[in-house]
């Protein structure tokens, strides 16, 4: 298994909880995995980049054109980061209108559900749902039950369980 | 032995984890991206492995360096980390640390930032390692960062010399899974031994322990477990790459996804010293060579040798970061391929902010207001976004912003004109690392400019490490707070005053009272403390106040948007007006003074 994902949203949007969630995930999984996040500056509500390598990788960072999912957390950067992604990947956007790629209006559904905060597993529950990403889905609910609080917990399985519900739909 | 664990761990973590499994007693640091994990993860594995260790936030680098320095004297193994400008601070204590030398093993982590990503220059330390004659690791993975403590510590020992370990932000902030073991047992307990010929040494001592270190680096360098490693290549081409660091590991991604065969890469784990043989082995074996290193030619330049290609023939960029990208694009020319297509311009994207309802846009925005016209130096921390609201004129470095008020003073006194109103701001964190001897130094030489001490109470920027005047240690416990309204008196100012700049009126009052004190006949430098916690930090209790906020009759003057810049404000081209994002205003309220035409109001009525 070889998979080479960038997650990409704009800071206090749950980039890096997206991205250690998958790197736990990969572990769970007994995969070798390397991840690449920027924090600091970056994050006060800038434009955040993470890159998630699952598989033997070497380096943490993947190459334009080299990467087989693209999880766009904020659609107005599907045109800063959507060529990081080769010709027959997948792009997998939170946006209400559709485009060349596949959306799901993570933040509606995630708002409806009455907890918006969910919305960033509102889309990885989608993206898992459509078989875009390596994660097996009890292996995320594992990591993503250890990853969360105790408040948060039951909101964040609903809300990648409505994610995946949502891909199931659609 | 026990099984290790496997355990994900970001590279900061791998590095602190490592500190605790060899045996390291004392960790000192200050924060700075992209270090700061670094501490807090010997924090939480001293914790969890029940180790006694001592852990500390520094005031500053030099301070961090110093404590952990004493400690190695002792017999112990200690630690400093900070980020590569940190290395700046502390450069007196390093340079001279290689000299003397230490008894316990001592390691200096300095992260390094090309790119740069969250720093003021993207230097080398592994060049200030060279020029201190400090042997430096420059580890390519989270997993060789934290093999790297082991074998740097027994390279310490072996030749009482303080050594670097140099990893990058892309190492880091890296995740991998790495193998966990328990932690060494070494049981050394505290023990000075006097030699003031050594830990005094005038300069009559000097030239002796400097050629005592010339030996030590020469040993270091014809030490064969440095000796570079082929990693791809079978060893006979006539073409060599030699890198390190996270280049090491794009070129040999590059390398395994083809096209690229016939050349031999080797990794440098020790870039200083070079290893001697290395040297003289890769002049005999090769006609082109290329060197692939962050973020300046440190390895190269040890070569010395004509056929080398790497920063000095242009062969690869002297600037920037060396993305998979970018190195793919010198290793095609370097092999002579085509370039597939150029890689594409990094586009900017959305720039960072401060938090909506944080207290410093307040403080920025009441300072703006008061003084239209006026010079506004700023500094390091989250703060420096006061530039988004043209409210912050320089960053410099550490504790600049207070003697760069100063001098322009002087500059514009002597001139004998009208003198700008000179309004500096400076966090508290940053107050404590650098600004007080600016500040003490101001008052003595008759300077005049308003001081404001941004006081949320935190290093927010960096992951919120406590600052000194909470009076919390790194693990948590309780210390002895140091308060900054005394440290102001003992720097003898005259005007000291304390004000929320979320209540924005009275916080104009107070700074247009301490202009007044500045320009009065006996006046000097007047310091505001603005004082309101960090939203953003979730040990300080939060004000219960959140209020509804709503614009009823906007007029579209774009006033709040330009001037106050809350990301919570958002305005609607088409219909020309602005609106409040209820998902992103925290209710702070302070909008409301800000709209002139009193539209912004709260739905709970009244304004605060």
């Amino acid at each position: 298994m070889r998979q080479q994902i960038v997650v990409s949203g704009i800071g206090g949007q749950g980039v890096l909880f997206v991205t250690r969630l998958f790197a736990e995930v990969a572990v769970e999984m007994g995969l070798e995995v390397l991840t690449s996040e920027i924090h600091g500056m970056a994050m006060r509500g800038g434009t955040v980049l993470a890159h998630v390598k699952v598989g033997t990788f070497k380096s943490p960072l993947i190459r334009r054109g080299e990467a087989d999912v693209a999880i766009i957390v904020n659609a107005e950067n599907v045109s800063l980061h959507r060529s990081f992604v080769k010709e027959s990947g997948a792009i997998l956007v939170n946006a209400g209108n559709a485009g060349d790629y596949v959306h799901v209006d993570a933040d509606r559904l995630a708002r409806n559900s009455g907890y918006p905060p969910g919305s960033n597993l509102v889309l990885v529950g989608y993206g898992v749902g459509k078989g875009l990403v390596f994660c097996e889905p009890e292996a995320a609910e594992n990591v993503i039950r250890r990853m969360s609080g105790p408040i948060q917990v039951e909101a964040n399985l609903a809300s990648f369980a409505l994610g995946r519900k949502q891909a199931m739909e659609r | 032995m026990e099984k290790p664990v496997q355990r994900m761990l970001m590279g900061n973590e791998a590095i602190g984890r490592g500190l605790v499994e060899n045996g390291c007693s004392l960790a000192a640091s200050y924060p700075g991206t992209p270090a700061s994990e670094i501490l807090g993860s010997v924090v939480q594995f001293a914790r969890e492995l029940e180790m006694p260790i001592h852990t500390e936030w520094s005031i500053n680098e030099k301070v961090a360096y110093e404590v952990a320095l004493a400690h190695s004297c002792t017999g112990k193994r200690g630690a400093v980390s900070m980020k590569q400008v940190g290395l700046n601070v502390a450069a007196d204590p390093f340079t001279r640390s290689a000299y003397l030398g230490v008894t316990g093993g001592f390691i200096v982590v300095v992260a390094d930032d090309p790119g740069p990503h969250s720093s003021q220059t993207e230097q080398d330390s592994r060049f200030f390692a060279h020029f201190a004659k400090v042997p430096v690791f420059d580890p390519s993975s989270p997993r060789e960062a934290k093999e790297a403590v082991a074998t740097a510590y027994a390279l310490s020992e072996r030749y009482e010399i303080p050594v670097m370990i140099r990893p990058t932000t892309r190492i880091c902030h890296a995740r991998q899974n790495v193998s966990c073991v328990k932690p060494i047992e070494l049981e050394r307990k505290a023990h000075f031994e006097k030699n003031p010929s050594r830990w005094a040494a005038t300069p009559q001592f000097v030239t002796g322990l400097h050629r005592l270190l010339n030996e030590k680096i020469d040993k270091i360098a014809l030490e064969k477990q440095f000796y570079p490693v082929l990693q791809k290549g079978g060893g006979k081409s006539n073409s060599c790459i030699v890198a390190s660091g996270v280049v090491y590991t794009h070129v040999y991604e590059l390398i395994e996804d083809g096209g690229l065969s016939d050349v031999d890469l080797y990794q440098v784990l020790l870039p200083y010293p070079l290893n001697r043989r290395f040297i003289e082995d890769i002049r005999a074996r090769y006609q082109k060579i290329l060197v692939l290193e962050e973020s300046y030619p440190v390895i190269e330049m040890q070569f010395v040798n004509p056929l080398v290609q790497g920063r000095r023939s242009m062969s690869v960029p002297g600037e920037g970061e060396l993305t998979p990208d970018v190195v793919e694009s010198v290793l095609r020319t370097f092999v002579g391929i085509a370039r597939k297509r150029e890689a594409e311009p990094a586009a900017k994207g959305r720039r960072p902010s401060l938090c909506a309802g944080c207290s410093h846009r307040a403080a920025f925005y009441g300072i703006k207001e008061a003084f239209r016209g006026g010079i506004f130096p700023s500094d390091i921390g989250c703060y420096t976004l006061g530039m988004n609201l043209g409210a912050v004129d320089t960053c410099h470095c550490m504790g600049a912003c207070i003697s760069q008020a100063a001098g322009f003073y002087h500059s514009y006194q002597q001139d004998g004109g009208e003198i700008p109103p000179i309004t500096v701001t400076i966090g508290d964190s940053t107050f404590f690392h650098a600004g007080i001897p600016a500040l003490v130094n101001a008052v003595v030489q008759k300077a005049r400019f308003i001081l404001v001490v941004l006081d949320n109470a935190t290093t927010a920027m960096t992951g919120h490490q406590p600052t000194p005047h909470l009076g919390i240690l790194a693990d948590g416990s309780q210390g002895n707070p140091v308060f900054i309204p005394d440290i102001v008196k003992g720097a003898g100012v005259r005007f000291l005053r304390e004000a929320d700049p979320c209540e924005l009126e009275t916080f104009g009052e107070t700074l247009r009272e301490a202009e007044a004190f500045c320009r009065s006949p006996e006046g000097g430098v007047a310091v505001v403390i603005a004082r309101h916690g960090c939203l953003q930090d979730r040990r300080a209790g939060r004000d219960a106040q959140h209020l509804n906020m709503t614009i009823e009759e906007c007029t579209g003057c774009r006033w709040c948007i330009d001037e106050f810049e809350c990301p919570a404000l958002l305005f609607d081209e088409e219909e020309g007006r602005a609106s409040i994002s209820e998902a992103l205003c925290t209710g702070c309220g302070v909008c409301v003074h800000v709209c002139p035409s009193n539209a912004i109001v709260s739905k709970d009525g009244g304004a605060q």
